[in-house]
């Protein structure tokens, strides 16, 4: 049998059982969201014993190195002891500066923390709720801005963004951890052509990543296409065209499956992708939103012709609720 | 014998930054290709793709420690799919075309064929 001790108490798992599970399921809290290794939030750290090389895949090698893991990866061993504790150390306190709405589903979120917060555009955050809730966000914003934004999706029953939608006020106070993530733009080769994709709140990212790469002087063609199931769906298609205005290299598309218009193609995302990007040979891609659509998308694109090393994927992933495991903020981010 | 021909192919077609390109080529071929591209599907492409770059670097006589009883282990669940012959060949096929659009040598592209055919029972796990 492996064992956990966490604050002092011992806890059991059970043959396969990740840390994670093994704590929810006798009752200690620790955030988490996806429980795919993905989104960061279940961040523990090992204060001694050994942990599988499979729990800190993805981590950056300062947090590896400090014994930091995540605990939905971490499946330790029969006979493996191992002592944990939180990664609160890690967390930036921040509050609300500001709550707007982008669209009927997507509300922005400007948060300012205590202490500034090193990223780059296109990275993801936990939010952390007073009471321990957390989801995951990826950043719409530039370092150089005074806050951090974030695009909440409205869940049908999710719990955080109810509460941001409902409840919240600016000067709530919250937590902030992170940054992670690699879906970020490397300045360099300015004359490359750039695609980025995304559906729903995956704009989010791409809005930061596309106004990073503007500002960086990129000169190179920038295709952005933002897909969603009907024109409500979209959202900051003002801003964009105003962007596009002001930089004739940046080319935006919004697409939908159903209702198109004059100014909104219809049709599946990859089709048009397809048809306005048909040889994206050499060209470097983002892809976030919705996760099956964006895996399809990529391994689309690597038959096109675009390098793996040039794809550039956040997929995001359904939040899980701690015991019964039902997907309560789907997409949450 | 000279000095080029002890040189392994893998030496001779420029190590390890050769392979990084051959694996591209080579990987979007098996999943194009809709006999086998199942066996290749893996949501994590990067994962799939060392795999490829390590099954590259073995045939053409590279560094790799990899076994005959790491192929076998590896491949088990495939068999389990149906993996067989048929698609070996597949497989066999794209490499040799992928070896003769990066312009390698008839000679070469025999011998690391050869090399790939030897793994045949280790793969299939007979």
């Amino acid at each position: 049998m492996a064992k956990v001790k966490h604050e002092s108490s011992w806890y059991p798992l059970e043959p396969g059982e990740s840390v994670l599970d093994a704590l929810l399921r006798q009752c200690v809290s620790i955030p988490n969201a996806c429980r795919a290794g993905a989104c960061q939030s279940c961040l523990m750290r090992a204060v001694s014993g050994t942990l599988p090389e499979a729990a800190q895949v993805g981590l950056k090698d300062t947090l590896r190195a400090q014994g930091y893991f995540l605990a939905c990866a971490c499946r330790p061993p029969e006979g493996t002891a191992l002592e944990v504790t939180g990664a609160e150390a890690l967390r930036v306190p921040a509050r609300i500066s500001a709550l707007t709405p982008l669209s009927d589903s997507v509300l922005s979120v400007r948060l300012r923390t205590d202490i500034p917060l090193a990223y780059h555009a296109g990275q993801y955050i936990s939010l952390v709720r007073a009471d321990g809730l957390t989801r995951s966000y990826s950043l719409a914003s530039l370092p150089r801005e005074d806050t951090l934004e974030l695009h909440v999706r409205l869940q049908p029953g999710g719990a955080m963004s109810g509460w941001l939608a409902r409840e919240a006020r600016p000067g709530d106070r919250l937590q902030v951890q992170g940054p992670a993530g690699t879906c970020f733009y490397v300045p360099g080769r300015p004359e490359q052509p750039l695609l980025l994709a995304g559906t729903g709140t995956g704009l989010a990212p791409l809005y930061g990543i596309v106004r990073d790469a503007l500002e960086a002087g990129h000169s190179g063609p920038i295709w952005l296409f933002h897909g969603a199931r009907t024109p409500s769906g979209l959202y900051l298609t003002q801003a964009l065209r105003a962007l596009a205005e002001r930089h004739p290299s940046l080319h935006y598309r919004p697409c939908v499956l159903e209702g198109g218009s004059r100014d909104v193609a219809e049709g599946a995302l990859d089709v048009l992708i397809r048809s306005e990007c048909p040889k994206p040979v050499g060209w470097r891609a983002w892809l976030c939103g919705d996760g099956p659509l964006v895996l399809s998308l990529r391994k689309k694109l690597f038959l096109a012709g675009l390098s793996l090393k040039e794809l550039h994927v956040d997929a995001f992933l359904p939040s899980v609720a701690p015991v019964q495991r039902v997907t309560t903020d789907a997409g949450a981010r | 014998m000279s000095v080029a021909e002890e040189k392994s192919v893998y030496e001779q077609l420029g190590g390890a930054p050769a392979m990084a390109a051959a694996v591209e080529v080579f990987y979007r071929k098996v999943l194009a290709d809709e006999r086998i591209s199942h066996f290749f599907e893996d949501v994590d492409m990067e994962r799939q793709s060392a795999k490829q770059k390590a099954f590259l670097t073995l045939v053409t006589g590279g560094p790799v420690h990899y076994s005959g009883r790491d192929m076998r282990a590896g491949h088990a669940p495939l068999v389990r799919r149906g993996l067989n012959d048929t698609h070996f060949d597949a497989v066999a096929g794209h490499l040799k075309e992928t070896l003769e659009e990066l312009g390698v040598p008839a000679p070469l592209v025999a011998k690391v064929l050869a090399i790939a055919e030897s793994t045949r029972a280790d793969v299939l796990n007979r």
